[in-house]
């Protein structure tokens, strides 16, 4: 059973005071928007084995949604962070790249990898 | 040469001596099968049937062979047995575990008619041949027919181990749960954990120890050797008692470590009363811990020999024989054989010599035989042969005879040897359950043939390190001083993994006898024949022995996972703790593999079986669930509501007067609403106060409809769609000023509205200046409904509440009868209507004042199935009735609440998606059967054609279906394809019951089309 | 006033330790920006306290403010001062973005006070109830098994509960269950 510390009011607080609300970042598609882009902004998640951005909820507690980084292959919990944000603290990201280097999710990705040079430059 | 000694009666009893355990002084009446017995304060069940000369304790589950004490802790397999009665009745209790009182009443499992003379044992001896491994996927899959009259009866049978409890009893013990917090928890109390526990504890960490058992210092007060120059048994009460003077340390006994999860989790499993059921408070108490580290100190356990006959009552694991003779002052009987592969059996020798009984012989299966012990046991005069095997024990009840053999051989007998008891030892697993838990990777030993945990792949915290450390012979060692050595470690490895000062681990010393290896011995002897296999047990419990495995195998079964379902080796309920490293060392032998490359299976919580009563905790009766009950739930209850459960709420259905049905209350409401004073607790609906400078904003991207345009004063009906598009809350939205909406919700609406509203504004729009507060359960709201609404609240006075002064959707704040109201002029029935909401501490004085002033106008409550017919005769639709999850607003004919002026609303995109305006959806209307019955809930219409699976096409449903008492007549809406394009049509609806049900398409607004009555 | 009653209408239960039903008692919930200055003088001149800390309780006069989150306190304060009480930082607060409400009659609120109060509470909640951790002043919204509640300490003994006014008979029945007498743990 999971703890997240909550970064509103600081409770290491485990599963059962928390709520899961699924993938972070997500990018909101509305009216205007093309149909595969609002068909995946509804239906596409990412199901990576490591490391994972989502959303939470303390909800018997705070109320307050926020956001972890977290291994889905050995639960460890990098950090959590504010939900009002649309990217992961960068010192969060540093941590991740040092502890799982070449690691990837979506846009985001280790910074100091050589394929990610790479693709800068590209 | 064959010789057969004489021998006395075979007996276990109890010795004039020994028996650390107990007190001499005090006896305890107890009762097994009915029969009397006495025991000692401080006897398990176990000891005390062995005293009492009860070997056989029970049948095996397939064969129904007869089947005796095999251990003396929880690893026990046979000693099973239902315990207590009525009300207290539980089944699968092993006699192991069960300390005993006065007054335990106990019975023996798998028998018919009785333990002794057992019908089943015909199984045995008919279907031994049949009954091997994957016997039930092989006999029960043909003929089909067979299935339900012969195959499924037998298997409900013979399925399961004991009796459940009646079915018609509760359990009448109370148990509960408790959260606790500790830096490091040790679970196991031998001298590893009490070492672990001082070291940890002198770092300053705050330690929790726990026991399993009754008492402390597991198996080194049996098995010998000094540590710090004194007797194991003395360093333990001096350990604990410095324990027990630090502030930082809990102890508990009775407790075991059932469980270990993600990230510190650990569940101990604490029984409080089993020990002495007249104490009174909870049975069990389930611990909820959350800790940095944990250390395992669980110990070892000793593995069976398979050899022939191995599970005849009276052959037993050797350190549980001298269990019963130290700690109990037990023996199981008078002349036993020893079989071994390693030194530490030797010990059972000696100190059953000591303790008066006679050692036949020690067989060990070593070609060189044993060390220092076995010397020791030679000078004691004991017959000791190297290199030698049990060939076969003599079927029966008891041990009577023992044949033995060459173990290299192929199990011919050289000898028969007269003996009551078998003693023996197959090697030492380490109890690696808990390290593996969650996730702990286990190695192979080759040097004491045992799996035990690897240190380097320890389970992972959420930190990313490791917080599982093993201490002990849960890490391998089997040699007292590395045991102690290793548990210092742990503890100091612990509490720096938690955080604390590095301590330097300083163990205490021990001196033990020094052991010669063991040999590695997984079959007995080694070239066995089949007719030897047959009858070598792995899994006592499960009655699945050498030949099923080695069956599996040759079946293609290589996986462990595999030959474990398909044998069923391990899968009972003592999962496996004596059978599994047995069971794989003979599937890697089979497959011609070696140990580690064939692997475990998946070890999982709880280590032991646990009560239910203990994972349910408090939440038994009146605390089962929360119930949640508006201000007038007692007048409700006392007025004849019969109950409906509304998510956790409890709203009456109807109220029931002496003599009506439920159909009959509630004609009688819905009637006399619509033609006098009706009253609903209407207090359930959900409130949300939303304001601020941008709280329109927000408002009109949650709803469907414009709500930053609503004037002050005045309520308008809303509808929120998800993102998806699809219809999820509905309700009356009133503006109370500049920058504050008051949004009602359905009743099971209510929390999850809000929260849909936070996470919106929190993680999508938190540029937005809005707060939301959840004020549902505030008010008290009283709905006051039909054509005398009006003059019983002109009656109680205050508030204007004319047609001009409060007109239809409007709301207005002030005093009505003395109360502080607000009140809504909004109708969900179709009649003239009000939602009065007063302070819910109030809402009883209220309701009671409506009731007093109503009386002259015929005022009566009405529950949520009159609510229901009201709005349904009225075409209103009802979330989750109309709705379930997959219906959008223009399936409803709500198209008007759709804005068209908004550039965006939540669900606006998604109704612009292709299924979404798809011409062919289902949409409502109004269905009237034609013979003025009722049609049944959910039922469906069928149209022409067949699909795939030759079913009739479905071209619609019922969602709400009444009679209605005021068109006395039956009443629906439904969903059906092109429905409003329908108009008049006859439809079919197949009922379950077999009839069909034919229904015209009509407008879904049944009563009053032109909502002439609210508007007055 | 007369007319008002609350849940449990001033049950009580003795066992481990003593909970009581705290009767009618005045909460008003306050949204807004707790770092700012004009919200902190109005709290302070409506009820003497200042804003109190993460997860902590401030009390002068009979009143307490306690911190729910991050943009919201809970003033508890006596019934009947409610209403004025609510005005006044209304008026007060005129012009900020805040949201001020009575919520006095949507709770329900009990103590739990003696020796044994940590032990209770202990059984319903998954927090930490030691001495050295949870200490007066202190406060923490979570879990009583399965409904949400809050709680703050008062003096070392004595505990606050609030939780929804709907489950107050559960709370009740479920403090009461886990004050069972014979169910002392023996660790607090």
């Amino acid at each position: 059973m999971l703890i997240l510390e909550c970064p509103y009011c600081g409770v290491h607080a485990e599963e059962t005071e928390l709520q899961a609300g699924g993938e972070a970042h997500l990018k909101r598609f509305g009216p205007g928007s093309s149909d595969e882009d609002f068909h995946d902004y509804l239906f596409m998640r990412e199901n990576p084995k490591g490391v994972h951005f989502e959303r939470w909820r303390h909800v018997n507690g705070c109320g307050k949604w926020f956001h972890a980084a977290r291994c889905t292959v050995t639960l460890e919990v990098f950090g959590t962070y504010t939900a009002q944000t649309g990217t992961p603290p960068q010192a969060l990201l540093d941590e991740i790249s040092t502890k799982r280097p070449g690691w990837t999710w979506r846009e985001f990705t280790d910074a100091s990898a050589p394929h990610a040079g790479a693709e800068d430059a590209s | 040469m064959l010789s057969v000694c004489e021998r006395s009666a075979d007996m276990s009893t109890r010795l004039a001596k020994q028996g650390r355990l107990i007190d001499r002084t005090k006896q305890i009446v107890f009762t097994f099968n009915g029969r009397s017995m006495l025991g000692y304060p401080g006897d398990t069940l176990a000891s005390a049937l062995l005293a009492n000369d009860q070997m056989l304790v029970g049948r095996s589950f397939k064969y129904h062979r007869p089947r005796g004490l095999v251990a003396s802790g929880s690893e026990e397999p046979n000693a099973l047995v239902g315990l207590g009665a009525g009300e207290r009745f539980e089944p699968n209790q092993r006699a192991t575990t069960t300390e005993l009182f006065e007054g335990l009443a106990a019975q023996s499992q798998n028998h018919w008619p009785s333990l002794e003379f057992d019908v089943g044992i015909l199984n045995s001896k008919l279907f031994s041949r049949v009954l091997t491994a994957g016997f039930y996927y092989k006999m029960f899959i043909h003929p089909k027919p067979f299935w339900k009259h012969v195959y499924e009866p037998f298997i409900r049978q013979s399925a399961g181990l004991g009796k459940a409890p009646d079915k018609e009893l509760k359990d009448a013990d109370t148990y509960e749960h408790f959260y606790f917090f500790a830096d490091v928890v040790i679970v196991g109390g031998g001298v590893a954990g009490l070492q672990a526990a001082k070291t940890a504890a002198a770092s300053g960490a705050k330690v929790l120890l726990m026991e399993q058992n009754a008492h402390w210092g597991g198996r080194a007060p049996v098995d010998g050797g000094t540590i710090d120059g004194m007797e194991a048994e003395a360093w333990v009460t001096k350990t604990l008692d410095e324990l027990r003077a630090m502030e930082n340390v809990t102890l508990r006994d009775r407790m075991m470590g059932a469980g270990v999860y993600d990230h510190g989790y650990l569940l101990g499993y604490e029984r409080l009363t089993d020990h002495d059921p007249s104490k009174g408070g909870p049975r069990h108490r389930l611990w909820r811990i959350r800790t940095k580290q944990i250390i395992t100190a669980c110990g070892a356990i000793e593995r069976p020999l398979s050899f022939a006959g191995n599970d005849v009552p009276g052959v037993m694991l050797a350190s549980a024989m001298r269990d019963y003779v130290v700690n109990w002052g037990v023996t199981p009987g008078k002349r036993v054989v020893v079989a071994t592969n390693n030194d530490d059996a030797y010990r059972t020798a000696l100190i059953l010599q000591k303790a008066g009984v006679e050692i036949a012989c020690i067989l060990d299966a070593r070609r060189l035989g044993g060390g220092a012990l076995a010397a020791e046991a030679r000078a004691a005069g004991i017959r000791v042969e190297d290199g030698r095997a049990i060939a076969k024990v003599a079927d029966g009840k008891r041990v009577t005879k023992v044949a033995i053999c060459l173990q290299d051989g192929d199990g011919q007998s050289i000898e028969e040897i007269a003996a009551d008891a078998v003693a023996m030892s197959g090697g030492w697993s380490p109890v690696v359950h808990l390290w593996s838990h969650c996730g702990g990777k286990l190695t192979w030993d080759d040097t004491q043939a045992h799996f035990r945990p690897d240190p380097t792949r320890a389970p992972i915290s959420h930190d990313g390190k490791a917080f599982v450390v093993t201490a002990g012979t849960s890490s391998g060692p089997l040699e007292l001083s590395a045991v102690l050595t290793d548990a210092a470690q742990a503890g100091a490895t612990a509490a720096q993994g938690a955080g604390f000062p590095a301590q330097t681990a300083d163990p205490a010393s021990a001196e033990t006898m020094p052991e010669t290896p063991m040999e590695p011995v997984w079959l007995m002897p080694a070239n066995a024949d089949i007719q030897h296999r047959m009858k070598s047990w792995l899994d006592y419990q499960n009655d699945v022995k050498v030949s099923d495995v080695q069956l599996a195998a040759r079946e293609g079964f290589e996986s462990v996972e595999h030959t474990k379902r398909y044998t069923t080796l391990g899968m009972a309920t003592d999962q496996g703790k004596l059978s599994n490293i047995n069971g794989l060392a003979i599937l890697a032998d089979t497959l011609g593999s070696e140990i580690p490359q064939v692997g475990t299976t998946t070890f999982r919580p709880p280590y032991h079986p646990i009560s239910m009563g203990a994972i349910g905790g408090e939440a038994r009766g009146d605390v089962f669930q929360p119930l949640r009950k508006t201000p007038m739930y007692d007048w409700h209850d006392t007025n004849g509501a019969d109950w409906e459960p509304v998510g956790h709420w409890r709203r009456p259905f109807t109220f029931l007067r002496d003599g009506e049905t439920v159909q009959e209350a509630v004609n009688r409401e819905v009637k006399n609403t619509r033609e006098n004073l009706g009253l609903l607790d209407a207090s359930t609906l959900g409130k949300l106060v939303v304001k601020g400078p941008d709280a329109g904003k927000f408002l009109d991207m949650m709803y469907t409809n414009m709500m930053s345009n609503l004037k002050i004063g005045k309520c308008r009906y809303g509808l929120m769609c998800s993102e998806n598009g699809f219809l999820m809350d509905d309700g009356v939205v009133a503006r109370v000023d500049d920058d504050t909406w008051l949004c009602h919700t359905t009743t099971g609406g209510a929390d999850r509205i809000h929260a849909h509203m936070e996470e919106w504004l929190q993680t999508e729009w938190w540029d937005m200046q809005v707060y939301v507060a959840n004020v549902t359960e505030q008010f008290a709201q009283i709905a006051v409904v039909g054509p005398n609404a009006r003059k019983v609240l002109e009656k109680l006075g205050g508030m204007d509440v004319s047609k001009e002064a409060l007109p239809f959707m409007e709301w207005r704040d002030g005093d009505i009868g003395g109360f502080k109201a607000r009140a809504y002029r909004i109708s969900f029935s179709g009649e003239l209507s009000y939602e009065i909401a007063v302070a819910a501490s109030e809402g009883q004085a209220f309701w009671d004042a409506l009731m007093e002033a109503g009386k002259e106008f015929g005022v009566m409550p009405y529950g949520t199935e009159g609510l229901h017919i009201l709005r349904a005769e009225k075409g209103f639709i009802m979330i989750g009735d109309e709705t379930d999850g997959t219906v959008i607003p223009q399936d409803l004919g709500l198209n008007w609440a759709l804005s068209k002026k908004k550039d965006d609303y939540l669900g606006k995109r998604a109704h612009l998606r292709s299924h979404m305006a798809d011409p062919d959806r289902w949409k409502l209307v109004g269905l009237e059967t034609v013979d003025g019955s009722v049609l049944p809930d959910g039922a469906y219409a069928v149209g022409n054609g067949v699909n795939g699976n030759g079913q009739k096409n479905t071209i619609g449903r019922v969602t709400s279906t009444y009679f209605s008492s005021n068109l006395n007549r039956g009443i629906a809406m439904g969903l059906v394809k092109q429905g409003p394009k329908r108009m008049g049509e006859v439809i079919s609806f197949p009922g379950t019951d077999g009839k069909i049900y034919e229904a015209k398409i009509v407008d879904p607004v049944f009563y009053d089309k032109d909502g002439e009555k609210q508007n007055v | 006033m007369s007319n008002a009653v609350s849940v449990l209408n001033g049950a009580s239960f003795t066992g481990l330790a003593e909970v009581k039903d705290a009767g009618l008692v005045g909460m008003i919930t306050l949204r807004g920006d707790l770092a700012s200055k004009s919200l902190a003088k109005a709290v302070k001149e409506c009820t003497g306290c200042a804003i109190p800390g993460i997860r902590k309780v401030t009390q002068a006069d009979g009143t307490t403010v306690v911190w729910m989150s991050p943009d919201e306190l809970l003033i508890v304060t006596a019934y009947q001062d409610v209403d004025a009480k609510v005005d006044a930082l209304s008026t007060a607060l005129t012009g900020a973005h805040a949201l001020v409400v009575n919520v006095s009659d949507a709770r329900a609120m009990f103590t739990v006070s003696g020796s044994g109060a940590r032990e209770v509470l202990a059984k319903v909640a998954p927090v930490d109830f030691a001495a050295d951790q949870f200490v007066p002043g202190g406060f923490r919204r979570t879990r009583l098994a399965q409904v949400a509640g809050a709680f703050w300490l008062d003096t070392d003994a004595c505990f606050n509960i609030v939780c929804f006014r709907s489950v107050g008979q559960y709370v009740f029945d479920l403090l009461t269950t886990s004050a069972d007498a014979n169910a002392e743990v023996g660790v607090y």
